[in-house]
Formats: structure tokens, sequence, C-alpha cells
């Protein structure tokens, strides 16, 4: 049986615990606001580029298609684009990520394709390196960037599509968390090098004009539509990220809560039994007398 | 009438307002768009765009960078990477 000190010592430290859970859980949840008005914010621009390119992916084909449409052809090597977030305390969110991560990598394997990584964010690096340490292929920081912010996926689009052009890879994936609610964020994986055509090519009747011509446009809209869907990847990484880890420090602070609710009824059972042998004891000594 | 404006950037969608006319400044030189302009698209160079609020009225300018515009029935929507205030 603990004694009385230690007990009392053990409930401070899970007090404090339990304090430290809360505040992270209300910084989450007033940054998640954030995070979600900024990921809407963005759907706008993401909307209209798609419907572009779908207007004009139906009118450029075949092969004076751009390479980063057309692709180069194979489809032997991947890259997996796998975003995850910089800092722990979200609960299971990294877990899921790299979990879909991998189980797509080994279905690359299985069909026989080679597999490499391209690892976005600190927290995806130590639990795919276990597993598949030979196939990363870079690791890209953003711990240093505080909210999603586009020059930031601007690089990583620039650094893909060069990697592209040099022909490290045929076709790249990217991984990355769509935020539900602070309840659920689901682990996706979509296609985005080489572009893939949109599904529903919208036809009009109205002739276009283009300045300077299809290709031209398509070939500068492209890259910009890479980097708004990492840009997207990213708003929604940080959504996801302060959601989930919303949910976690609730139940954290819960958890803690019964913690100190069990120590305290235990801490006043040991002091009641302690005065009661400490009664016993007097009345004992006086009737002895 | 008047010409239906947007002004849109990855973070966010700066305009949405009708307006007289607005000059864009377009790969191959700048064109001016009015209401019922004929569907169009062209690449935006680096430069300002001018939104002419009535006939006449002294434009106001927007510094774009990296940039597309669509006209189409809906008006004109410009897609810019970075947006100067």
């Amino acid at each position: 049986m603990a004694s009385l000190k230690e007990l009392k010592d053990r409930i401070k430290s899970v007090k404090s615990t339990q304090k430290i859970t809360k505040a992270k859980q209300m910084v989450a949840a007033a940054k998640l606001r954030k995070a979600q008005a900024a990921a809407e914010s963005a759907r706008p621009y993401a909307e209209r580029l798609a419907g572009v390119m779908g207007s004009l992916a139906g009118k450029v084909n075949g092969d004076s298609a751009p390479l980063l449409l057309r692709g180069t052809g194979s489809n032997q090597r991947h890259l997996l684009v796998v975003v995850n977030t910089d800092k722990g305390l979200c609960g299971g969110l990294n877990a899921n990520i790299v979990k879909e991560a991998k189980k797509q990598a080994r279905k690359l394997i299985a069909e026989g394709k080679d597999v490499s990584f391209y690892l976005v964010g600190k927290k995806g690096r130590a639990p795919i390196k276990r597993d598949f340490a030979n196939s990363i292929d870079r690791h890209y920081d953003t711990s240093d960037m505080r909210n999603p912010d586009f020059a930031e996926a601007e690089k990583i689009a620039d650094d893909l599509v060069a990697k592209f052009e040099k022909g490290e890879f045929d076709i790249a994936h990217l991984v990355y968390p769509i935020f539900k609610s602070a309840l659920a964020q689901d682990p996706t994986t979509v296609q985005i090098l080489p572009v893939p055509t949109p599904d529903e090519i919208v036809e009009s009747d109205a002739a276009v004009e283009y300045e300077p011509d299809e290709e031209e446009i398509l070939e500068d809209l492209l890259p910009r539509y890479i980097k708004t869907q990492l840009f997207g990847a990213l708003l929604e990484r940080e959504a996801s990220e302060q959601g989930a880890s919303m949910t976690a420090m609730d139940n954290a602070t819960r958890n803690a809560g019964e913690l100190i609710d069990k120590l305290t009824i235990q801490y006043n059972r040991s002091r009641q039994a302690a005065i009661t042998t400490e009664l016993i004891e007097i009345i004992a000594g006086a009737e002895a007398l | 009438m008047a010409l239906h404006f947007e002004l849109v950037t990855p973070s966010k969608l700066v305009r949405s307002e009708d307006v007289h006319m607005v000059v864009v400044p377009g790969a191959e030189g700048e064109f001016g768009v009015l209401e019922g302009h004929a569907p169009f698209m062209s690449t935006v160079r680096d430069g300002a765009v001018q939104v002419y609020k009535t006939e006449g009225a002294t434009p106001e300018t927007i510094e774009v960078r990296g940039g597309f515009a669509e006209v189409g029935d809906k008006g004109l929507t410009v897609l810019a990477e970075h947006v100067e205030d």
C-alpha cells in the first residue's frame, strides 16, 4: 500500500498533467477553427482551377499534350508523397496516415513496382523508415511553417516536378488526411503526377478563344494545379492535426480526471485508516494504565 | 448590366463583385473585358489588373503575380497565385 505522501504526490502530478492536456485541447480548438476557415477559403481557387483543367484537358490530347499530363509512358517507378504532421499529441492521426501509405506501398510492391517515399512532415519518418529504410527518397521539413503557406506548397511542387522531368519516377501519389470532423480524419491517396485527366470533361458549345494557345495555357496551368493540390493537402493536414489533437486531448483530460478521483478516494481511505489505527492505539494505551 | 468579376487566390476569394470593365495584363498584351465578352482564356503576366467600377471612373489597380484569366458566361474570373493589396 502506498504511503499517504506518495499518494499525495501522485495526485499532484496527475493534476499538472491534466492542466497541460486541457490547455493543449483549448489551443487546438482555437486553431482548428482557423484551420477550417483557411481550408474553406482555399476551395474556390481549387474548384475554378479544376473546372478550367476539365475544359482544357479534353481539347489537348495525344502526343502534343505536355509531359505532366501525358506521363513518361511507363508505370514502373512510383513515388509516394506522404504528408504527416510535425508535432505529436494528436492521437492516431499519424499512425493512420502511415498505415495507409504502407498499405499502398505493399500493394504496389506486390504488383512488382518500385516504390520510393517523399516524406513531408516529421512524424512519418521513423515509422516508415522502420519498414522501408532504403526507399526513402527525401524528407521535406515543414516544421518552421506556422500556417500552411502557398509558398511552401510551391517549393514541394517545384521539387516534385523537377524530379519528374528528370525521370526519377513515373507516377506520384499523394497520401494525406482529409478532415471530415474533429473525430474523423480519413487518410486518402490520390495520383498527382502525371496529372490525371478529370472525370468530367466540360463540353461547351461556345467557341472559346485561347491566348497564347491551348497547349501553352495547359503547360502553364499544370504546375499550378499540382501546387494547388499540395497546398490543399497542407491545409487538410493542418485542420486534421488540430481536430485530432483536440479529441485526443479531450480524452486525456477526462482520463486524468478519472484517475484523480480514484486516487483521491484511495488517499482518503488510507488517511482514515491511519487515524483509526492511531485512535485504537491511544485507547489501548489508556486502558492498559 | 455589369460584368461579374472574380479574383481568386489559393488562400482566399479576393473579389467577387459586379463592375463595369476590367483590364487584365494578358501574356500577349493587355485586354479589357466588358459585359458580354466572348468566351476567352489567357495566361496573365505579372502586373496590375485595373478595375473600373463605373464608366469613366478612376480605375482601382490590383497587383497580381502568376495568373490565369477566364471569360465565360458567368463573367471574368482571374486566378492569381499572389495578390498584393
